[in-house]
């Protein structure tokens, strides 16, 4: 089990022909994620490593059946791609691309709410069931099958939470990246909706970063409707106040959107904060296990061999 | 992106929004000029991208040529330090010379993108001319909040409700609903962040006038909008992030010793918190993004070098599927190419990592590997303790 992506996602890539696209459609593919239709406008009935490509979006479902859609276009095109994807009845497009304006993501919100589409990004890495499929960047060897969530704004920060989460035996149901942007289409709180109704997970990693209030509603949320343990770490408590860092998201405004806010507000809600990036799997590892869910040494010896090897 | 003063009000202009006459000047002799054009008494104005000029000094009325003479001299060239730009300061290139306006009262008015409900958010109060976080904090009901769709846009409906919560008589509300509509299509057709009128004024003369326009361009926006590129002033920017961006690293100065270089905005905030934790003080935010290559990072290390204050680095690239031997070739290249003098703990992650920490433990350079975050942690605490 996961969440939103499993055994029957239908993968088409919107930008495949880009270098990028055509990387990370091999690297999904591998992963065992089944890759149906790659779309750039204009070279349609072309192919890229096997996999056809079509002009638009709605030729790629008519012809295969695609019902997820990872987008790698450029920043002016992606709020475009977005749209062009839910009105052709794609029923999750996962956005890769960083940049795109901010009203177009405004907009492209709105559109959303007329469709049936789901939104995962901008400006993240995707998110990957382990073991069944992977729809984004993350590197795979990574991660492992098991009974933890783990949501994050960040991309790389995320992958070394689930290195530590791997490396104590704490195997993930499905990683979700839901962006660095301030405007999202999934939020912490539709993740956590999400994953409450998944029985194979039992216990949550929130990533979070300064910047806006995601946290803190997910906080309040978790309060009155979760049971699973929750453990929190929230980047940023020595970044200086009105300055992006890096993510568009990632600002302190005035006296909100601050790093203390968020942990003080999480632990307020009985989220386990962790302040030490260094030993964060070694406190999930206890939180859990203090909350019935035991580590897998089996897990843990293979991610540890899994990092030597490559 | 941020907007001079004169710049957003220049651009406002344009939509037919209502500002006091003025001109630009970077002299006193052609401030001076334009005092005199314009008529006394006159505002004369830092054009500085910090905010909290008025406290300090940077805005002064001047009743005559002789008040302004002073005003300017003393404005032109000063190093305003407000809350905002610290003890660094920054020096005033430009004054923006207005005529003075008679002020029967100062309302707020600002349109931003809200990003909890993804929507426009139109922000009216009769509290102008004062600090709005100020007012939220004190006196709350004196704000109102619109909602704006941004796919409907802005409606009469929206403008007719911000207009009786601001107690506007009829004739105010008539030039109200001009006014509201082209901010609305300012903000909406130049990608704005933010445009915030404080205060909005309603003269003695019965017009509403923009006396302050802060406006600030969404970054990610610009290649639709060159013409506002091309108002870029990085003039008060800090030369080592401006040489940063030109090699399109995102770097940001801080005060400490212990630099960093990280793939990911996350991992990098992350990365400078941790060194805090280990008793050092980040010196800067160094994102290398996703392409972390040998000449990014010998980028990177100029930059880091070129801080006299950087006594040591930390360098945390989770690379994943990058292949941690070609990245350990490049530390080391950009190490010996740049003649690195100051410890480097140097912690990688991804396929082949003991390969790449062999070729690290074999070069010449002292660069000291972590196995992982919490041994560089370690490793990170030992150096700040010496520093």
């Amino acid at each position: 089990m996961s969440i939103f992506i499993d055994r029957n996602t239908r993968l088409l890539v919107q930008g495949i022909t880009g270098r990028e696209g055509r990387f990370h459609t091999e690297q999904c593919r591998r992963y065992g994620t089944r890759i149906v239709a790659g779309v750039t406008p204009g070279k349609g009935g072309s192919e890229v490593d096997s996999t056809p490509v079509f002009d638009t979006v709605a030729d790629a479902v008519r012809a295969t059946g695609a019902n997820t859609s990872m987008i790698l276009v450029p920043p002016p095109f992606a709020a475009d791609a977005i749209m062009e994807a839910a009105d052709a009845g794609i029923g999750l497009v996962v956005c890769i691309t960083e940049g795109i304006p901010l009203l177009d993501m405004l907009r492209v919100r709105s559109f959303l709410r007329l469709t049936g589409c789901r939104l995962v990004g901008p400006n993240c890495p995707g998110l990957i069931t382990p073991g069944v499929c992977k729809v984004g960047i993350m590197p795979g060897p990574i991660h492992t099958p098991g009974p933890v969530g783990v949501i994050s704004r960040s991309g790389t920060l995320t992958y070394e939470v689930v290195h530590q989460l791997s490396g104590q035996g704490l195997g993930q149901s499905t990683c979700i990246g839901i962006g660095g942007d301030p405007v999202v289409g999934t939020t912490f709180l539709d993740c956590l909706q999400a994953f409450t109704r998944d029985p194979q997970t039992r216990g949550l990693v929130l990533v979070g970063e300064i910047g806006g209030s995601a946290e803190e509603e997910a906080a309040r949320w978790i309060r009155d409707h979760l049971d699973m343990p929750v453990v929190g770490f929230i980047a940023g408590l020595t970044a200086p106040p009105g300055r992006r860092m890096g993510h568009a998201g990632a600002i302190v405004s005035g006296s909100s959107g601050t790093a203390e806010a968020k942990i003080a507000a999480m632990r307020d809600c009985g989220i386990h904060v962790c302040e030490d990036l260094g030993s964060l799997g070694r406190f999930c590892a206890e939180i859990f296990t203090r909350h019935g869910l035991q580590p897998d040494p089996a897990v843990a010896g293979r991610a540890k061999r899994t990092g030597k090897d490559g | 992106m941020k907007l001079h003063e004169y710049q957003a009000k220049e651009l406002l202009a344009r939509y037919g929004l209502p500002v006091p006459e003025g001109r630009v000047a970077d002299s006193v002799e052609a401030g001076l000029q334009a005092a005199d054009h314009l008529g006394y008494p006159v505002a004369i104005k830092a054009q500085v991208h910090a905010g909290g000029r008025g406290k300090a000094g940077g805005v002064r009325l001047a009743h005559n040529r002789d008040e302004a003479g002073e005003a300017l001299a003393a404005i032109l060239g000063m190093t305003l330090r407000t809350a905002q730009t610290g003890e660094r300061g920054c020096r005033v290139r430009r004054v923006l010379v207005e005529r003075g306006a008679a002020i029967h009262h100062e309302f707020y008015l600002s349109i931003l993108p809200d990003r909890a409900s993804g929507t426009m958010m139109v922000i009216g109060s009769t509290e102008g001319g004062m600090d709005i976080e100020e007012v939220a904090a004190r006196t709350p009901d004196r704000i109102s909040r619109i909602r704006v769709d941004p796919l409907t846009g802005l409606q009469p409906f929206h403008i007719r409700r911000l207009a009786f919560e601001l107690d506007l008589t009829d004739s105010q509300e008539k030039q109200f609903f001009d006014l509201l509509r082209n901010l609305y299509r300012a903000v909406t057709d130049n990608d704005l962040l933010l445009a915030e009128i404080n205060p909005l004024v309603f003269t003695a003369d019965g017009t509403f006038l923009l006396l302050d326009a802060k406006a600030e361009v969404d970054g990610n926006s610009l290649f639709r909008h060159r013409d506002l590129a091309a108002l870029r002033d990085d003039s008060d920017r800090d030369l080592l992030e401006l040489e940063a961006a030109r090699y399109k690293l995102n770097y940001i100065r801080l005060e400490g010793t212990i630099g960093t270089m990280v793939n990911g905005a996350g991992l990098a905030m992350a990365t400078m918190d941790l060194i805090k934790r280990a008793g050092g003080a980040p010196a800067n935010f160094l994102d290398v993004g996703g392409g972390a290559n040998a000449v990014m990072i010998e980028h990177g290390f100029r930059i880091l070098l070129s801080d006299p204050r950087v006594r040591a680095i930390l360098i945390n690239i989770f690379g994943g599927i990058l292949r941690c031997d070609v990245l350990a070739r490049g530390v080391v290249a950009a190490a010996t190419a740049t003649a690195v003098d100051i410890p480097v703990v140097v912690r990688m992650e991804g396929t082949n990592v003991e390969e790449g920490r062999r070729i690290l433990a074999d070069s010449d350079l002292e660069l000291v590997t972590a196995t992982d975050l919490a041994d560089a942690a370690e490793k990170i605490a030992g150096i700040a303790a010496r520093l």
